[in-house]
């Protein structure tokens, strides 16, 4: 791994943390992408050095580790399927209200708006 | 053994299920059980008693080496005898006790329902056999007690008995396991043979201590039991007086003749015992509501009775198994004729109890029950106290028995104390008050069913008392099963001026003075709560309040909050070990780049990546994700991966063009700033997560100890599989099963978008259909199709 890798995945994480901690569900989604692409990234150059791609009978001596990117070609997969399905709830999420903004839980604002009122002990014996 | 278990359960279930129309029939057919457990345990109690206890043992899960193991010896056929036989006088009282007003059916099926576990309890031989049957007469107790459920009172009672009894029984389970394993056993009896001494038996020794004084209401857990009594008086009768309080004790018998020398035992016993023995029955003095200031007696007996069978000498252990049959029978008939006296007057209050001495059935009863809980002589009370003095007398068990001895006779005083300001009280006309006079149309005379079953357990303390001699070698039998030297134990009603008589004499006398004494001071007031109670309401109050503060501390609803607060988490935990560990990489080992292009690609990347966040609108947005990802797959490919490039692009392409289908719905702008925290604190998360990540980059991949699995991969590759792309070869060959996995993803992900934007359609058409309709019709008289 190189500092210019590393680096690289600085920039892709922090990036993608700032926008998932957005409102938007657009934001989230796009932070989710970086966020999938950071770590594909790192999973690949911290498994691996550069080298020859790990394709044989080609003359090539130097071969690269094949399993990182065994994982990472299966996670790139599965990254877009959960844009995908991530997308497709911010549509939903339009339908409702025309916009793809997350809400807080009220039940939980309510609870911490009044922490104190409890419940009916009956009377004493 | 079985047999009766069932017909209880039959009779429970017909109570509980068939009770549509009528259910007045419930209570005498609840008879039955009891008496056919009542005629069982009697013509099975010469072999019992010969010492051949009857067993019975079913697998329940045999893979974990789990029975139900049940075991009927001497104590247990005592115990039987008591649940099944006042079970039987209580099912008779109930007849003519509860109004049809009552849902009886469900009270006679519960109390059948808690007959059979409390049978279980007192038969079970099982370590969790006895735990089962245990939690199952907590249960039971908690539905009785809260029979009157529209009661604030009678539903908080019921869940503070419920609380402190499971909580107590948790605490039973952790020590009676602790025994179990330090004994390699999983019965009791296996228990009492091992003996398992040392590590961890006086600490289970506590737990299970814990679990009885709940259960037994011993001090500091006695609380529960005075209110308790917000249950029908039939079931403070049976529960809360003769049988399930007694479980603690049933527990505390089998298992002190043979590990009271153990640990903190006896001086745990002996303190808890004589706090409740003192502190019942000063409370009881103190009490307006007979059946409170009986249930507060009740407590100071359990604790005497604790203290005898806790002590562990075969002379106690004698002499508690006694003093129990005799606290059965005397407390089980005051409670019922409490409730009489409460039927037929309508109030338990001792300054307004009229008339009671009319039925001169009730009275009798009330009178011979009243001396054999003051120990007058020639009752079954007096005789079981004699030998509960001479028990202590005799010593041997150190200061603990010495306090016990000075506890029991300060507590005798206080019982006289009480027993005798309640036989005045109840028996003794109350000056007329015009208020509460013939309120309601009471005051008649109680029927026979009412008077009858109380006068015959109080009959049965005195015959019992008068022949001491064949009751005393017949429970000798029953104590032999508890500790063998136990055998010899026998019952006086007369053996000359003993020590244990003046001790009897100066209770007798004291407790007299004491109510003279105070008898002005106890009229009038009533008694303040205890500290036990404002001390579970604060904790239990405390703790509700507690966990919504928490809550509402740790729960804002906000999810950018929570997502923040977890990466935060995550970044601070492993940087800190990160920096902790001290085994940093050599950054001189780490090039700045492999290749000049390598450095142009990370940077071109790494702007697309910012592009991302400057973005105004969502479409740039979109476009600038999709270049940094077109770039990243140039990354990829100088890395030696040009698989991984070609899937990136194609991807990367994909997730554009569906990120464009959908942005072509939203808002062109992206909706307001989040507003959980200021700006310059989100940039500092994401920089602390991003920098983190980035030195667990480097740090791992200069951490490598073993040589990679690839070289397998390589060499098998061409020979095993036929195919010359590795990479290839792992995701559909070697590792093809994880690749079925991701399939599986992909397709449930699938599914989900197909169903979201099938209901997002919906959703829009019926939008649509809306907004063509007329507003004021539908605010009003909204058409069929939107009902």
């Amino acid at each position: 791994m190189s500092l210019a890798q590393a680096a690289l995945i600085a920039v892709l994480f922090s990036v993608g943390t700032f926008l998932v901690l957005h409102r938007s569900l657009t934001r989230i989604i796009l932070g989710v992408g970086l966020l999938g692409n950071g770590v594909n990234l790192l999973i690949l150059t911290s498994g691996s050095v550069p080298g020859d791609a790990p394709i044989l009978g080609e003359g090539a001596t130097d071969l690269t580790d094949p399993v990182p990117q065994a994982l990472v070609l299966t996670a790139i997969v599965i990254g877009l399927a959960i844009v995908a399905f991530l997308l497709s709830m911010a549509y939903r999420s339009w339908t409702i209200d025309g916009n793809d903004v997350v809400e807080d839980d009220l039940s939980d604002r309510r609870i911490a708006a009044e922490p104190d009122v409890a419940e009916d002990f009956g009377e004493e014996t | 053994m079985l047999i009766v278990l069932l017909t209880y359960a039959v009779v429970a279930v017909v109570c509980l299920v068939g009770h549509r129309r009528s259910d007045s029939w419930a209570f005498p057919v609840s008879v039955l059980p009891h008496a056919v457990g009542f005629v069982w345990l009697v013509s099975v109690a010469p072999g019992v008693l010969d010492g051949t206890p009857l067993v019975a043992s079913f697998e329940w899960v045999p893979a974990l080496g789990l029975s139900v193991d049940l075991r009927v010896d001497g104590f247990g056929l005592l115990m039987g005898l008591l649940v099944t036989g006042i079970g039987a006088l209580v099912s008779i009282f109930s007849v003519g006790y509860f109004p049809a007003t009552t849902d009886r059916a469900r009270v006679a099926g519960l109390l059948g329902c808690f007959a059979a576990a409390m049978l279980g309890l007192v038969w079970a031989d099982g370590l969790l056999t006895l735990f089962v049957f245990w939690e199952l007469t907590s249960v039971a107790s908690f539905l009785l007690i809260g029979t009157d459920d529209r009661s604030a009172t009678a539903r908080a009672a019921a869940l503070r008995a419920l609380l402190v009894t499971g909580a107590g029984g948790l605490s039973l389970l952790a020590g009676l396991i602790l025994l179990g394993l330090a004994g390699g056993t999983t019965t009791l009896s296996g228990l009492v043979t091992a003996d398992p001494t040392g590590g961890v038996v006086p600490v289970a020794l506590v737990l299970v201590l814990v679990g009885t004084a709940t259960k037994s209401a011993q001090f500091p857990f006695q609380f529960w039991l005075p209110g308790a009594m917000a249950a029908p008086t039939p079931v403070s009768a049976y529960l809360h007086s003769a049988t399930m309080v007694k479980a603690g004790i049933v527990v505390v018998a089998r298992l002190a003749p043979t590990f009271a020398d153990v640990g903190a035992w006896r001086p745990i016993v002996v303190v808890c015992g004589v706090g409740s023995v003192l502190l019942g029955g000063f409370r009881s003095l103190r009490q307006q509501d007979a059946k409170l200031a009986l249930a507060h007696g009740t407590v100071s007996q359990l604790g005497l009775i604790t203290i005898l069978v806790g002590l562990g000498t075969p002379a106690t252990t004698y002499a508690g198994v006694a003093v129990l049959l005799a606290h059965a029978l005397f407390k089980a008939s005051w409670f019922l004729a409490v409730g009489a006296v409460d039927h037929a007057t309508g109030t338990r209050d001792l300054r307004r109890v009229r008339g009671v001495r009319r039925s001169a059935v009730l009275a009798t009863g009330i009178v011979l029950a009243a001396a054999s809980m003051a120990a007058v002589p020639p009752t079954l009370g007096f005789v079981t106290k004699e030998g509960a003095l001479e028990g202590l007398l005799e010593g041997g068990t150190g200061w603990p028995g010495a306090l016990a001895l000075v506890g029991v006779v300060l507590g005798s005083v206080l019982t006289v104390a009480y027993t005798v300001r309640l036989t005045v009280g109840l028996l003794g006309d109350a000056p007329h008050d015009p208020a509460t006079d013939h309120a309601g149309g009471h005051d008649h005379r109680p029927g026979v069913l009412l008077v009858v079953p109380p006068a015959v357990l109080a009959v049965l303390g005195l015959v019992g008392g008068l022949a001491a001699g064949p009751v005393g070698a017949w429970l000798a039998r029953v104590a032999a099963s508890l500790d063998p030297a136990s055998s010899d134990g026998a019952l006086y009603l007369w053996h000359g001026f003993t020590p244990a008589l003046g001790l009897s004499a100066l209770a007798l006398a004291g407790g007299t003075a004491l109510w003279w004494a105070t008898r002005s001071a106890t009229a009038t007031t009533d008694a303040p709560r205890s500290l036990s109670t404002v001390g579970y309401d604060r904790a239990y109050e405390a703790l509700l309040v507690g966990s919504r503060r928490v809550t509402g501390v740790t729960q804002s609803g906000s999810l950018p909050l929570y997502l923040g607060i977890v990466l935060l988490t995550v970044a601070a935990a492993s940087g800190t070990a990160m920096v902790v560990s001290r085994d940093w990489f050599d950054w001189a080992t780490v090039p700045l780049a492999n290749s000049p292009l390598e450095l142009v690609a990370c940077a071109a990347t790494a702007l697309g990546a910012v592009a991302v966040v400057l973005a105004r609108q969502r479409f740039g947005a979109a476009l600038a994700l999709g270049g940094s990802g077109y770039l990243l797959a140039l990354v990829f490919l100088l890395q030696g991966a040009p698989d991984l490039a070609v899937t990136q692009f194609l991807v990367e392409t994909v997730t554009i063009a569906v990120f464009l289908l959908v942005l072509a719905r939203l808002p062109q702008r992206f909706s307001g700033a989040p507003d959980w925290a200021p700006l310059g604190v989100r940039i500092a998360v994401s920089l602390v997560v991003g920098l983190t990540v980035a030195g667990f980059a480097l740090q791992a991949s200069t951490a490598r100890t073993e040589p990679s699995v690839a070289e397998e991969y390589v060499a098998r590759s061409e020979p095993e599989a036929g195919g010359r792309n590795v990479v290839n070869v792992i995701i559909v060959d070697f590792r093809g099963f994880d690749t079925l996995g991701e399939i599986t993803v992909l397709a449930i992900a699938g599914g989900g978008v197909v169903n979201l934007v099938a209901a997002a359609r919906r959703e829009q058409r019926r939008k649509q259909l809306l907004d063509g309709a007329d507003v004021e019709d539908l605010s009003g008289r909204a058409p069929e199709v939107w009902r």
